[in-house]
């Protein structure tokens, strides 16, 4: 079966106010399923919100073709496309009761007032708004205008939502709550999300897939495991959660594990698959993956961050180098100065060709 | 304690305004109310008797002996109200376009525009009146160039008319118009317009649901700064109406300095007065009706 949206080759590049050229999308190739959460994440002016605007619409391509369900996209105009979007400034018509906001999309396609009565109630109730249609949006907290702005952009059962940050003005609470609802209200509508964000725990929650772009180009698509377990550059490793990478040499290859270690000399342990004594590679490793135990890297705690359930140590090896980020239980005695040792399960390792 | 200080402050701070309105506005208008109500002197001024012809004479309920009903006056209010109102639709078809296009200049050119805007405000209006009547007059710029193309074979008569009268209020009015559209229009949210498009409305209905409504204010703002001048204003007529153009205010203007018939000339003003009253209130009230933004 065709995937739902298809982009292929998407290229638009913008004049800088300096007079040079910028390149938003540099050949962005991407396919979307029916009733898939896709994310796009990456960092501001990676070109994410360029893309969803050319998928929206209001951004024309300068080459490259969008295809929705079987149509070309490029031809259409925003207001002939079956896909809404919810704002980051949620953009709601603050002259407008909040009933008539949610109605809006019916009211312009000509659906009689009852029947669109009946369904602005419906999609109130969904998103946890019912009984408030009378209401002006100015008169909604933040986060009653954001479910505002997601019932206005669902009831028209769109085949394809996008969402430009929305979550980005919520209070922390308030957000991670929102992601969960988010999710689900994914589910239970059956329609495709295609979710922009810069925050990369966001994406991890609430994604099927995640696309990392960086200066207009995909880095990594993948599902959140995946994105975070195996990342394909150093860019993605970074950007995605806490790292510590470990640019290493492979030393030799001894029974199940590949010893390597640092510039510094500092050893760790890799998965025999496919390494040879003596290339270059770096090694990634997330902070929980090491243990505090008799044995391992020498260091010293350089700093504790207590966290309630966890400790985050900075632990400064004893043969030099950058710190290690840690996460460990904190019913571990560890302090700011005392001595350790990390281990880790080869397996864990996750090694990028070429350091 | 605190609070009575507040507002014997409050109350220094707003005495000069209030003395001065006070002596130089309301005492005048209970003059004028006063005076309309008065018989007129034989030589100016006015004999302190009741005497209520001054509206019949506009109204209707005239002896026909003393003071004689003549429908000119209701006319002569009749035709500046028109004027007034079609000032304000030709001023607000010219600015409401060109709000939008200045409204998405660069800061620096808008800057430029907004003082062109401004500009004439600093020379005299009756200068510009007659470089007006220099351009209309049968001999002058606008008929010779007309007829040199050969667009015309005999100069056009527009100098004294009701169209040079309009023309003349459109251009005196045209910065009040724009002041307050521009003002409306910049602050207008774009993203409302990309979510209206993006929820299938499509230009025109994303104009009449969403453009207009944000921007009424602005439009009643300057339809009210407009049309109310207009209607009392003598001075465009003056200079360019001629007989035919004559507005209510020339009438007021004519009792008070050669017909020195003052209680009349009170009665026409408290008669413009009150229609501009009642078109302020009916588009305030409509204003506050629609003007429930976030």
């Amino acid at each position: 079966m065709a995937p739902l949206l298809e982009i292929r080759d998407a290229r638009r590049t913008f004049l800088t106010p300096e007079g040079g050229r910028l390149a938003a999308l540099d050949g962005v190739s991407l396919s979307v399923e029916a009733n898939e959460f896709v994310t796009l994440l990456g960092p501001s002016g990676c070109g994410k919100t360029t893309l969803l605007r050319a998928i929206s619409g209001f951004e024309a391509l300068d080459s490259g073709t969008m295809v929705l369900d079987g149509a070309d996209l490029s031809a259409l105009p925003p207001f002939r496309r079956p896909v809404n979007t919810v704002f980051q400034s949620y953009a709601l018509f603050g002259h407008m009761t909040v009933a008539r906001n949610v109605g809006y999309a019916l009211e312009v396609a000509g659906v009689a007032k009852s029947q669109r009565e009946v369904q602005v109630a419906e999609v109130l109730e969904k998103v946890g708004l019912a009984g408030l249609g009378a209401r002006r949006p100015g008169q909604l907290s933040g986060g009653q205008r954001q479910r505002v702005a997601l019932a206005r952009s669902i009831i028209a059962k769109p085949r394809l939502l996008l969402l430009d940050e929305p979550l980005s003005a919520l209070d922390r609470n308030l957000r991670q709550q929102m992601q969960l609802e988010l999710k689900s209200l994914q589910h239970a509508l059956g329609i495709a999300f295609i979710f922009v964000t810069h925050d990369q725990e966001e994406a991890l929650t609430m994604s099927d897939w995640i696309v990392v772009m960086r200066a207009g180009k995909i880095e990594q698509i993948g599902t959140p495991r995946e994105i975070y377990r195996q990342p394909k550059n150093r860019f993605v490793a970074e950007f995605i959660g806490e790292t510590n990478l470990f640019p290493v040499t492979v030393d030799r290859v001894e029974g199940g594990d590949a010893l390597a270690r640092t510039a510094d000399g500092v050893e760790l342990r890799l998965p025999v698959l496919g390494r040879k004594a003596g290339e270059q590679v770096t090694a990634i490793l997330r902070p929980a993956d090491f243990t505090l135990g008799p044995t391992g890297i020498p260091g010293r705690v350089s700093r504790a961050v207590y966290l309630g359930s966890d400790l985050y140590l900075f632990v400064q090896p004893q043969a030099g180098g950058p710190e290690i980020r840690v996460i460990a239980r904190d019913n571990q005695d560890a302090r700011e100065g005392s001595a350790v040792h990390l281990s880790h399960d080869p397996a864990r390792v996750h090694v990028l060709e070429a350091g | 304690m605190a609070l009575r200080r507040q507002s014997v402050v409050l109350g220094v701070l707003l005495a000069p305004v209030t003395l001065f309105l006070g002596i130089f506005f309301l005492l005048p208008l209970c003059i004028i109310a006063v005076f309309s109500f008065l018989t007129p002197g034989l030589y100016g001024g006015v004999e302190w008797t009741f005497y209520h012809w001054n509206y019949g004479r506009i109204f209707g309920w005239a002896d026909g002996f003393i003071e004689i009903f003549e429908p000119v006056y209701l006319q002569i209010l009749w035709r500046s109200l028109s004027f007034a109102a079609l000032t304000v639709i030709l001023t607000l078809i010219l600015c409401y376009p060109v709000a939008f296009w200045v409204s998405r200049l660069s800061d620096r050119w808008r800057l430029v525009f907004l003082f062109l805007i401004t500009l004439p405000f600093f020379s005299s209006l009756i200068v510009r009146l007659y470089a007006w009547l220099l351009i209309l007059k049968p001999t002058g710029l606008l008929n010779t160039v007309l007829l040199n193309i050969g667009l015309i074979s005999e100069p056009l008569e527009i100098l004294y008319t009701p169209a040079a009268v309009v023309l003349g209020m459109v251009y005196v009015m045209v910065p009040f118009m724009f002041l307050p559209l521009y003002a409306s229009v910049d602050t207008l949210d774009r993203a409302q317009i990309e979510a209206s498009l993006d929820l299938g409305a499509n230009r025109v209905q994303t104009f009449l649901k969403v453009v207009l409504p944000q921007t009424l204010p602005g439009i009643i703002g300057g339809a009210v700064i407009v049309f109310i001048p207009s209607v009392g204003n003598f001075v465009v007529p003056d200079v360019l109406g001629g007989a035919k153009g004559l507005m209510i205010g020339n009438l007021v203007e004519q009792q008070f300095l050669s017909s020195r018939n003052w209680p009349f000339g009170s009665a026409l003003s408290m008669i413009i007065m009150a229609v501009v009253l009642t078109v302020l209130m009916v588009s305030v009230r409509r204003a506050k009706k629609v003007g429930g933004h976030a």
